[in-house]
């Protein structure tokens, strides 16, 4: 029983810092149909930025995290501006492709500049552990959890309750009839990656505190098992992703307790072939068929 | 004349909506069938049941086929098409990327051979096949005036030579009903007496059963020699050309529409 | 007919395949190509191998697979299990058949199921598919683990590459253009339309998946006998992510644009190597570049044709007189 909480809590550790990725992911397709390969770049230069504040200008973590966000949210409207933009008319595998290109430029152009080592990440909060009838809890398990679940009932409300949020919903259903409505698509898509990849720019630096390494490459791996995250939650659904996000974090953690580490990876997307099977379009996505 | 495909109690709902309901219809051997109805009659939908594209809620299509008669529920679309029922599509659904040769070839597909060592290595008995198969796709393309465009694009070709090219695909399933659904939607009146013509000419020298689903009412009374009428999902009325435009039923259903 | 009017323009691809040998034969005779272009050169074909047939799913039959690596690393490592074991010739060429055979198993495993989607969703439902292949040969002791496999026997030389790269574009292309591949062109097209023409949808995917995933396994046991080291490592997503590349540079739906992608990716990649680390960081901008001012690939989806060259100089001496 306890194992099984001790792997509760570990798992929603990590599930929450896929949720936040996973938003990003299913934001950006939702609206542009886009599989934002760079997304897992943008949380690397997110921890990267965490990194560097910290140690050299000394910020403290809220801080940091916060002008992480900011910074990885003009980052992402950046390279949408002049990597996707130029595309948006064009074979949607074309667009994948660019993106690719631009996953691979930040990978290689921060280990040309910063080096490929990995980095121990400054522990500015000083890890407490509390024992809850045997189960162990970190303090920076709690923060990362407290601070996830902030953000995404924060995006929830931005979506749901915001002139832009609504644009955004209404651009992810129709562009064209959003347009002639008034809407500004341009200014709503670079909003949507502001939003997203401020998300991927708060778990880069979460990240960075909990497991306390840090390199050029650490996004492939996550970015990839997030995207998986947002399919298996419907990709296009904001709760879809946060719940996938959860399930990976939990499943993960499941088969690496039952001593099958090596075939954690595995779990995860065997999980996401039997889901899709099941569900076709994830746990929240819209089946839509074609009419004839 | 026999009884080629028979429906009874036909019936499809979506959800809480009942598109088609209690349909009785047949189709013999060798004759020119109009469907027509208001729009959201269900038209469209009575012809994706009975190609298989949906599958019924309730009720029976059977098929005389070779060896004997069938029951069509349940079975594929592709299997359906198989057993001699082409179609075409409200909005032209032509293989647009591909040449117009290339579109009949591939509605013969079911027609013919090619083992996959053959055709790899090109193997001499691919040779006759593929030349054997271009030259009916050629004849049926000339008979309809396209054999000029075999290396066009299909996208390339003008509106109504599109509609043209998916009525010969339909033939060269060598099918023994053609269902058209709303061939002449969006022609001139020029362009629908030329279709007019076609379909006629279709009826008659390929001996097949034609299903049409129309709205242009010179076109149907010219051609059909009966006619269904459906109206919101079930049939009002079915006779002549002549028993239909004075059916009093039907004249409110189209007159309240058009008012 | 047919026959006589093809013969023309199959003896022009021949005399090109035989003449390309002799050239390639000629320059490393005289010392033009030395091991380093050598290799270059094998990439290239290696990869030629790959991408056609990825091609062929993605291009022709409109299936978006992610995968392709995970078919390759079948290919790979029955080549250097049994050839390690059986250094001989028979066994290499042995060996190649059984990749085939356990990659046809292992792409009607991965594809019966996942073909039923669509899409973005079949990318990543077949790019987990591979991960699975993957790590399970990770973790297995035959393969060797993550460490891989070394000395494996050195019987796939640049000819057997070379002729190994002609053979297996001259299957996917003859496919394309036979029964078959108009059927998985029809799918593609249009999946509805194709239903209604008595087209098994299903079974022309499941096909030129298949015969995608054979042509990998080939390109597989080529890499492990040439390079003579293998590792799961080389045959991750980041691998099936560089064959789409080339397939997508070169033009999705065109051949000849994935042969002259791999090429001048291949050149390019050798170019770059004395950059070091600024290397990837050139190719990245030279991929986000082209894709920007060539969206649809340096070929589109043209190929070039013995035919349409011919019919062309017809046209020519036919308005001449």
């Amino acid at each position: 029983m306890t194992t099984l909480f001790q792997q509760l809590i570990n798992g929603l550790s990590l599930g929450s810092i896929y949720a936040l990725l996973a938003l990003g992911y299913t934001m950006v397709y939702g609206i542009i149909k886009l599989i934002n390969f760079a997304h897992g770049d943008i949380y690397m230069l997110g921890a990267f930025w965490g990194y560097y504040t910290i140690n050299y200008w000394h910020f403290n973590f809220i801080f940091a995290l916060l002008s992480a966000m900011v910074v990885c949210a003009a980052s992402g409207v950046i390279i949408e501006y002049f990597a996707y933009r130029p595309l948006r008319h064009a074979p949607r595998i074309t667009a994948l492709i660019t993106a690719i290109g631009v996953s691979y430029f930040l990978e290689n152009g921060m280990s040309y500049l910063y080096g490929a080592d990995t980095r121990d990440f400054p522990q500015v909060i000083k890890q407490v552990n509390y024992s809850l009838w045997g189960v162990r809890v970190s303090n920076i398990q709690i923060l990362i959890l407290a601070t996830a679940c902030l953000l995404m009932i924060l995006l929830q409300l931005i979506i749901k309750k915001t002139k832009m949020g609504r644009a955004m919903r209404a651009v992810s259903v129709d562009p064209d009839a959003a347009e002639l409505v008034g809407i500004n698509i341009n200014q709503t898509i670079s909003f949507t990656f502001a939003l997203g990849s401020s998300m991927a720019g708060a778990a880069g630096v979460l990240i960075g505190l909990y497991y306390n390494s840090i390199d050029p490459l650490m996004g492939m791996t996550p970015g990839i098992k997030a995207f998986v995250a947002a399919v298996v939650g419907g990709i296009g659904s904001v709760p879809g992703a946060s719940l996938g996000g959860f399930l990976i974090g939990l499943l993960e953690t499941a088969v690496q307790s039952v001593g099958l580490s090596a075939y954690k990876d595995a779990a995860v997307y065997l999980v996401l072939i039997i889901i899709l099977l099941v569900l076709p379009s994830g746990i929240f996505g819209k089946n839509v068929k074609e009419k004839v | 004349m026999t009884t080629l495909l028979n429906v009874e109690e036909l019936v499809k709902n979506f959800g809480g909506l009942t598109a088609v309901s209690d349909v009785n219809m047949h189709l013999n051997d060798d004759e020119l069938v109009a469907l027509i109805g208001p729009n959201g009659a269900g038209k469209t939908t009575l012809f994706n049941l009975l190609t298989g594209v949906i599958g019924p809620s309730s009720g029976s299509i059977t098929f005389r086929g070779t060896d004997g008669t069938i029951s069509l529920n349940g079975m594929k679309a592709y299997k359906i098409a198989n057993l001699g029922m082409a179609r075409t599509f409200q909005n032209i659904r032509l293989f647009k990327e591909l040449s117009v040769l290339d579109n009949v070839l591939i509605a013969m597909t079911a027609h013919y051979k090619e083992g996959f060592f053959q055709s790899v290595f090109r193997l001499p008995k691919f040779y006759k096949t593929e030349s054997q198969i271009r030259k009916e796709a050629i004849e049926l393309l000339k008979i309809f005036d396209l054999q000029n465009d075999l290396d066009k694009l299909a996208k390339n070709l003008p509106y109504g030579i599109q509609r043209r090219l998916e009525i010969v695909r339909g033939l060269a399933m060598k099918p023994k009903v053609l269902f058209l659904d709303e061939p002449a939607a969006g022609m001139n009146p020029e362009e629908t007496a030329d279709l007019t013509r076609l379909i006629r000419q279709v009826q008659r020298d390929f001996h097949i059963t034609v299903l049409l689903i129309e709205h242009d009412m010179s076109l149907v009374m010219n051609l059909a020699s009966r006619i269904y009428v459906l109206d919101h999902g079930s049939l009002l009325a079915e006779g002549t050309p002549t028993e239909i435009q004075q059916n009093k039923a039907v004249i409110k259903a189209y007159l309240g529409e058009e008012a | 007919m047919i026959l006589k009017a093809n013969w023309k323009y199959n003896l022009c691809w021949l005399i090109l395949m035989v003449a390309g040998f002799y050239l390639m034969n000629t320059l490393i005779l005289v010392g033009v190509i030395n091991s380093f272009l050598e290799n270059m050169m094998v990439t290239i074909g290696i990869n030629i191998i790959l991408a056609v047939g990825l091609n062929l799913v993605i291009g022709f039959a409109g299936q978006f697979s992610l995968g392709h690596a995970g078919f390759m690393a079948v290919g790979a490592y029955a080549t250097a299990i049994i050839i390690s074991k059986t250094p001989t010739a028979g066994a290499f060429y042995g060996s190649i058949i059984v990749g085939v055979i356990v990659a046809i198993v292992a792409a009607l495993v991965v594809g019966i199921p996942t073909l039923r989607l669509r899409g973005d969703y079949l990318a990543i439902a077949t790019m987990g598919a591979a991960e699975i292949i993957r790590i399970i040969i990770n973790n297995l002791k035959i393969t060797n683990g993550p460490s891989g496999m070394f000395n494996i026997p050195q019987f796939a030389t640049w000819p057997v590459i070379y002729i190994m790269a002609c053979v297996t574009t001259l299957i996917i292309v003859n496919f394309i253009h036979s029964r078959g591949g108009r059927a998985a062109l029809a799918v593609r097209e249009d999946e509805i339309a194709a239903d209604s023409m008595g087209i098994n949808v299903f079974k022309w995917k499941l096909a030129a998946f298949v015969l995608g995933a054979a042509t990998a396994a080939v390109a597989g046991s080529m890499q492990a006998s040439y390079l003579q080291t293998i590792a799961p490592s080389n045959f991750n997503i980041m691998e099936s992510i560089a064959i789409l590349i080339i397939v997508v540079l070169g033009g999705v739906g065109s051949i000849t644009g994935s042969f002259v992608a791999a090429g001048i990716l291949g050149v390019v990649d050798a170019a770059l190597q004395s950059f070091g680390a600024l290397r990837m960081v050139i190719y990245a901008l030279v991929l986000i570049l082209i894709m920007i001012f060539k969206p649809s690939g340096i070929m589109g989806a043209t190929e070039l044709s013995f035919k349409r060259l011919f019919n062309r100089k017809n046209k020519k001496q036919e308005s001449g007189c």
